[in-house]
């Protein structure tokens, strides 16, 4: 091998390196090594009040995660947050009767939505809405109603 | 009265220096196509500072990666939290301490290298030579150097990134004994490709390469033909790089985030 050839091997070699680290770093140190597993169906499903939740934010059964928010958006005619759930076409076995909370992932972790499945035979499709659902906890409003009513056998004289 | 009379020399030489770096941005970039013919002076310029400077850079990454999992350790075990160490390793590394320590060991490693070597052809002539044989210097000296640092700078930093998660990894899993899934699962939850990886190591990296290798390329081309002149400018490419690094770093975090 002429001098020649070994450096451009060895500039071949640092170029291959610098984007095998690339393809590690993006592939397993990010979200995206949530999302293997290619096909998904959509999900709707409204609250009230989202709270802190995210998009991107995981979407689980039983602790397990199914998937992840695709879009918050707000719906103008009813006022209330329209969630787009991304879930695995893997998991198409859930109930169109199964309820959706946004739920907290430790005293203050991130915010992400369970669902909690129904006894229904049908099972939820592409597109369709999921009625039950429940909203995030606002830990404001707990402090707010615990400082407003004081101690319950008071308030109950 | 003699110092009085010196200090806006001072300062408008740095200012001159500043706009003469920026003018040479154009000619280095109008001269592009011009180099395309000397590829192979390119590639052998990214062997130079981009393969070369592969052991530093690996190295360097790696304990950054072990001392920011260390001192995290630490820190986080006050609030319980110690699961999030590799989240955190994670994030300081891709947003800043990976592209800006990369950055600056790339200065102290490869752009005094090519200051050094242009001044020098600077100091022996070799450039007025070049331009008596009609080999336009820009295209074949100055502007392969600039490719190749731009070009180097973001897979440098993505190799420094990736040893900075393994460093962390080995200290927060294998020596401080944080769970392996946990670690893992917690930083794949909270680290994005497009803004973290894309806009922090990527952009950021490219940004601080055209600007060191700008800045060595200049230092070198515009040095004063002695040995003394050479070894200013030699000192100036470290000290302005490393200014014009971190500076850039702040202006492009506001941006960015």
């Amino acid at each position: 091998m002429n001098p020649r050839r070994s450096f451009a091997a060895g500039t071949g070699l640092f170029i291959l390196l610098g984007f095998a680290a690339l393809a590690y770093l993006a592939t397993q140190t990010t979200s995206l090594a949530n999302t293997r597993g290619g096909d998904a169906y959509t999900v709707k499903a409204r609250f009230t009040n989202v709270g802190q939740l995210k998009e991107r934010a995981p979407v689980k059964i039983a602790g397990v995660r199914i998937g992840s928010v695709q879009s918050i958006t707000l719906e103008p005619q009813r006022l209330d947050a329209l969630v787009v759930l991304s879930i695995n076409k893997h998991f198409n076995q859930i109930p169109e009767d199964s309820s959706a909370a946004v739920f907290t992932s430790g005293l203050l972790g991130d915010q992400y939505i369970a669902i909690r499945p129904g006894g229904s035979p049908n099972m939820l499709r592409n597109g369709d809405e999921m009625i039950l659902t429940q909203s995030a906890v606002q830990l404001e409003d707990l402090i707010g109603k615990f400082l407003v009513n004081g101690s319950p056998d008071k308030k109950s004289k | 009265m003699n110092a009085r009379s010196r200090r806006p020399n001072w300062f408008m030489d740095g200012l001159a220096q500043v706009g003469d770096a920026g003018l040479f941005l154009p000619t280095l970039l109008a001269a592009i196509p011009r180099s395309l013919r000397h590829f192979r002076e390119t590639v052998r310029q990214l062997w130079f500072v981009g393969a070369m400077s592969l052991t530093i850079i690996m190295v360097c990454g790696l304990f950054v990666g072990m001392v920011l999992a260390l001192q995290l350790y630490y820190v986080l075990s006050i609030f319980g939290a110690t699961t999030t160490t590799g989240t955190v390793v994670a994030l300081a590394t891709f947003r800043e301490l990976g592209p800006v320590v990369t950055a600056l060991l790339f200065a102290g490693r490869a752009g005094t290298s090519i200051t050094a070597e242009i001044g020098l052809m600077r100091a022996t002539d070799q450039l007025s030579a070049m331009e008596m044989m009609a080999v336009d210097p820009i295209a074949y000296v100055a502007t392969p150097r600039f490719l190749a640092g731009v070009v180097a700078m973001p897979l440098l930093c993505c190799v420094f990134c990736a040893m900075a998660i393994f460093g962390g990894h080995l200290v927060g899993v294998t020596w401080l004994g944080i769970d392996n899934g946990t670690f893992w699962s917690n930083m794949t939850a909270s680290v994005h490709v497009w803004s973290d990886i894309i806009d922090g190591v990527i952009y950021k990296s490219l940004a601080f390469g055209a600007v060191v290798t700008l800045i060595a390329v200049h230092q070198g081309y515009t040095t004063p033909p002695t040995s003394e002149g050479v070894a200013y400018a030699t000192t100036r490419t470290v000290v302005a790089s490393s200014i014009a690094i971190l500076a850039l770093d702040f202006v492009m975090t506001a941006f960015l985030t």
